[in-house]
């Protein structure tokens, strides 16, 4: 059997995908695993290469592998994690995994084989294609443009979350706080003083 | 030729690898939120199939917007993490038993 570039693109590409995922689920150390999910990302964009996503795969390496999986690796580093604790009771699980992940297999591996899904994409020719970045840049500043504001809401809104969930600064808020009102004693605030009243003594005897 | 049907079950296996990384590593958050995002990396690969194999664009529109959900899914989820980190010096799930009736 002959092998196109394409298809030895593809075999490659998948077996380093499936070869790091595992490695992601099995591997001891937290810092390999968020390494060898870079891998997975970057074999992955391959694949979205062979299916023309050119822009998509070229955003995965950029955005995914340049900051979400920096973002992990720092978070990682930064948890002084023991990971012999985390790791206890590992093979008392893995004969389940093993069982869901066969089943998971062989199920969408039967649909997947269904008859409707032996389709063949239309060819292009040259001359009228249009690249890719073009063609998803003119959709989603038109049909989708509600949505990729929206988009933009949602990364705002997790940078203000995140921000406000890990900040430990100065807080200069002049707010009341409720739970220190209400849980005062009569002792904190009180003060009884005693005054004896001599000078009014003095004026009468005048 | 390569057909649709190999990049489903390209994305099954990937999506069941994942499924057996969350029931394994049960102790490990980080470990959890990695496979979740192996988990979209998977649905993702499906969608761009499908809009090759179908020539519509609106698939690719989709992974769009997963990928960018996903990112902030995970800043948030790792923001959490160190909150948690911070307060109970563990990030295993079992001891996340705080908001239990």
């Amino acid at each position: 059997m002959e092998l196109t570039f394409q298809q030895i693109l593809f075999y490659g590409f998948s077996a380093l995908l499936i070869c790091s995922s595992l490695m992601v689920i099995l591997v001891k150390n937290s810092v390999k695993a968020v390494l060898f999910l870079i891998l997975c990302f970057v074999s992955t964009s391959g694949i979205w290469m062979l299916l023309q996503a050119e822009f998509l795969a070229i955003a995965l390496v950029l955005v995914y592998v340049g900051a979400v999986m920096v973002l992990f690796l720092f978070v990682v580093m930064m948890l002084d994690v023991n990971f012999s604790v985390a790791r206890s009771g590992f093979t008392k699980v893995l004969p389940l995994a093993l069982l869901v992940a066969i089943g998971f297999v062989v199920v969408l591996s039967q649909i997947a084989n269904h008859s409707q899904f032996s389709i063949q994409p239309e060819v292009i020719s040259d001359e009228q294609s249009v690249s890719n970045v073009r063609q998803l840049g003119r959709l989603l500043y038109t049909d989708y443009f509600y949505p990729f504001e929206l988009a933009a809401v949602i990364l705002l809104v997790a940078m203000i979350a995140a921000i406000s969930l890990t900040f430990r600064g100065k807080c200069s808020r002049k707010s009341q706080n409720i739970d220190k009102q209400v849980k005062v004693t009569k002792a904190e605030r009180l003060k009884i003083v005693k005054i004896d009243k001599p000078a009014s003594h003095s004026e009468d005897s005048e | 030729m390569i057909g649709l049907t190999d990049y489903l079950i390209l994305a099954a296996i990937l999506f069941s690898i994942s499924v057996a990384g969350i029931i394994i590593n049960r102790k490990n958050v980080i470990t959890l939120l990695m496979c979740i995002e192996l988990m979209l990396l998977a649905i993702n690969i499906n969608f761009i199939a499908f809009s090759y194999f179908l020539s519509d664009l609106q698939g690719q529109i989709f992974v769009f917007f997963i990928l960018t959900v996903a990112a902030a899914e995970a800043a948030i989820g790792l923001a959490i993490l160190v909150a948690l980190f911070r307060n109970r010096a563990s990030i295993d799930v079992e001891d996340l038993n705080q908001l239990k009736g």
